[in-house]
């Protein structure tokens, strides 16, 4: 450009500032719609484990709620994996313990997630988990079977309107992620 | 296209530049920085990518035209669908609305040229690498990209075919163009009118043009970032769309129709201009409401930015996200109406003639509004359901950029031609190439609605039986306006050549900056700016 002051200077550096801004912003959408969803609970993630006050254990009688399960396994998981009831009525505050069969047919030992959903999204703050095979990982040696339990209580403040609550667990591979995680380390650690 | 002889009248003495006109051979289109030079180059760019883009349809429609697989494999089908919809919205339809805003901003508001000659040069070239890397993959091992013009996330990044990493710096190299001709079209509106031309008495092209820069330099950059992502993913191990590395499927969609619907109306809102301009010309009349245009337009963009998950209702989002996305798209009804209704009412009562670019001007109003319509039913979450993925959406989306986009193109270019080679266009051929499109262009894509209606799901090689008749009228109504587009071709050419000589207004009716210039345009103009009053 010519000696002068160029009279787009401005435009030009105000446009590719806000190019830039949308750049990251892009990325910044990855993050930013979790937390969306998280502040207005409309994505159906179930939150962590939930620790029980002693007066939330009175349970009310006077109604039911049917709670139902349903496994699935991600792409080429070749786990079995089902609930070992599909759907139970429990009465809101009753701490309730369901078990979950999982086997490894496989030969070697595998390592899994199983990732929670709840549907309809209004239910999600009013099931509780205190106890879930879901906050950690699992891991099954060849041809091991297990039963992993999943303890909740159904909140007494749960809408009279939800009658039904669908809990789904999606079991995800971990084995090439845990891998990874452990080359990693041991480059860090240096064993 | 524009004649070498410099009829640049204005004489300065204190400039020091030597009045020239353009350079010999090939280096005139390598090395130019003229507005009209780069306009006409964008154009024909377009217009090949059109041609191609178009092979691409005719392929798919040659298939479809009865049951069965006869002439191409599904593989090869899924190429073909991907290509066409990539060729034609960023290879066709942008790169001609950039290519009318080279010629024809600078001239509207007495600039004499774009404000970043060079860069708009770049922003050219760029454009045939581009599209080159991006047409090379269909002769390579593997194929061209065959997941969809969407190219959802983990379908492009765990199962396609290799030269997904060559589609990825395609657009790259698109968007990099797309942003750098956005600077250069704000800086030009914002930067070098003419004394005395306010914002609120620019020409409709331009306004919305600086509207249509605003939203391109808004969301390129978020597709950059998208396929940025879809890089990573599938070359270094990030896990963004990848449910089982902790990532997310459906954020790809978030992201990419955050990009994608503010596309759609980068895609129009030139077009909207193109035939504010026209449509008072041949009434005779100024423009209905031109203060309610601008805004219904700016309106339409800001809105844009909050309705992009209408495309995505199925994919299981909480009630309360389909309920606010529902009656946002609907709104987007409202400024669409405020300007439908002022062209309506701008011909009302005028004196109208029916040259070809009127023709297409007025198709353009009837046509769009029925794609407008089919948009508000697609809008309503419930019934999207039954709609979602069928060729009820291929056909929304048609009505809109056909006879939209793509007429709004030939309008534009019908009209001007005149003004950027001199010559007058054969007006007998520019009516049958009108009523040709127009009559094709109906039978490919109107049985499409009673396909999708009935059930028949998008990109598809086969389809059911009951399917067939709407099918084969869909393939010859495809063939007819394919046909047509050589007789356009055949007509600008001629047109440039030889014709009757065109007067300096070109158009009776016809008022703005750009008439009061000689036919054709010369070289360089406005090198003194105009007075507007």
């Amino acid at each position: 450009m010519s000696a002068r002051e160029n009279p787009h200077r401005k435009t030009i550096i105000k446009s590719l500032a806000a190019v830039v801004a949308m750049f990251a912003f892009g990325f910044a959408l990855v993050p930013l719609y979790d937390v969306f969803c998280e502040l207005t609970g409309i994505n159906g993630k179930t939150s962590g484990r939930y620790e029980l006050g002693d007066t939330q254990l009175e349970v009310d009688e006077t109604r039911e709620v049917r709670v139902q399960f349903v496994t699935q396994n991600n792409e080429n998981m070749p786990w079995e994996f089902r609930p070992t009831v599909a759907e139970i009525k429990v009465h809101p505050g009753e701490l309730v313990q369901v078990d979950f069969f999982a086997r490894n047919p496989t030969t070697k030992a595998m390592v899994a997630q199983a990732v929670p959903s709840l549907s309809p999204s209004q239910g999600i703050d009013y099931f509780h988990k205190t106890e879930c095979f879901c906050f950690t990982q699992q891991r099954l040696e060849a041809k091991e079977e297990v039963l992993m339990p999943l303890i909740f209580v159904v909140d007494k403040a749960l809408p009279a309107d939800l009658k039904v609550l669908t809990l789904s667990y999606t079991l995800f591979d971990q084995v090439a992620a845990v891998a990874q995680q452990e080359e990693e380390s041991l480059t860090l650690v240096a064993r | 296209m524009s004649t070498v002889v410099d009829t640049n009248n204005n004489s300065h003495a204190d400039d020091t530049h030597e009045h020239h006109g353009p350079a010999k051979g090939i280096a005139r289109w390598l090395f130019t920085t003229n507005h009209k030079d780069i306009g006409s180059m964008y154009l024909w760019f377009s217009f090949a990518m059109f041609l191609i883009g178009g092979c691409m349809a005719l392929t798919i429609r040659a298939e479809l035209f009865q049951p069965g697989l006869q002439l191409i494999e599904p593989e090869f089908f899924n190429q073909m669908t991907t290509m066409h919809g990539l060729i034609m919205v960023f290879g066709a339809v942008m790169p001609a609305f950039v290519g009318l805003a080279n010629w024809l901003i600078p001239m509207m508001v007495g600039a004499p040229d774009m404000a970043l000659p060079r860069m708009n040069n770049w922003s050219f070239w760029i454009l045939p690498f581009a599209f080159g890397l991006l047409l090379s993959t269909l002769f390579m091992d593997g194929g061209a990209p065959n997941f969809g013009w969407t190219f959802y996330a983990p379908l492009s990044t765990t199962y396609a075919p290799d030269t997904v990493t060559y589609f990825i710096f395609g657009v790259h190299m698109m968007g990099v163009s797309s942003i750098m001709g956005a600077i250069n079209v704000i800086a030009t509106i914002l930067n070098m009118r003419a004394p005395g031309m306010t914002l609120m008495k620019m020409p409709l092209f331009v306004w919305t043009w600086l509207i249509t820069a605003f939203l391109l330099i808004a969301v390129m950059p978020v597709l950059a970032g998208v396929v940025t992502m879809m890089l990573m993913d599938v070359h270094f191990g990030t896990s963004f769309f990848n449910a089982a590395g902790g990532g997310d499927p459906v954020l790809f969609q978030h992201i990419f129709w955050f990009f994608g619907h503010p596309e759609v109306y980068i895609m129009i809102l030139p077009a909207f201009g193109v035939v504010s301009q026209i449509i008072p010309t041949f009434s005779r009349k100024p423009l209905f409401g031109y203060h309610s245009m601008v805004y219904a337009v700016a309106s339409i963009a800001i809105l844009s930015f909050i309705v992009w998950a209408h495309h995505m209702f199925t994919v299981g989002m909480p009630l309360v996200g389909e309920l606010f996305f529902m009656y946002a798209t609907m709104l987007i009804a409202v400024p669409t109406g405020v300007k439908v209704f002022n062209w309506i009412t701008t011909m009302f009562r005028g004196s109208l003639t029916f040259e070809t670019p009127m023709l297409f001007s007025v198709a353009f109003v009837i046509l769009f509004t029925i794609g407008g319509f089919s948009g508000l039913m697609l809008a309503i979450a419930p019934s999207d359901f039954q709609y979602h993925d069928t060729y009820f959406v291929v056909a929304h989306f048609h009505y809109v950029l056909v006879p939209g986009a793509i007429f709004g193109i030939f309008a534009a270019v019908y009209y001007w031609l005149p003004k950027w080679c001199g010559n007058m266009y054969n007006e007998a051929l520019g009516k049958w190439h009108f009523w040709l499109s127009f009559v094709g262009m109906n039978l490919a894509f109107f049985p499409m609605h009673f396909l999708g209606l009935a059930g028949m799901p998008r990109r598809i090689p086969d389809y059911a039986l009951q399917f067939a008749d709407f099918n084969s009228i869909s393939s010859v109504g495809a063939f007819i306006f394919g046909a047509t587009q050589l007789l356009f071709l055949y007509l600008v050419i001629k047109c440039i050549r030889s014709g009757e000589p065109a007067t300096d207004q070109v158009w009776e009716g016809a008022e703005g900056l750009e008439w009061t210039i000689p036919s054709p345009a010369p070289y360089h103009t406005f090198t003194t700016p105009p007075e507007v009053k």
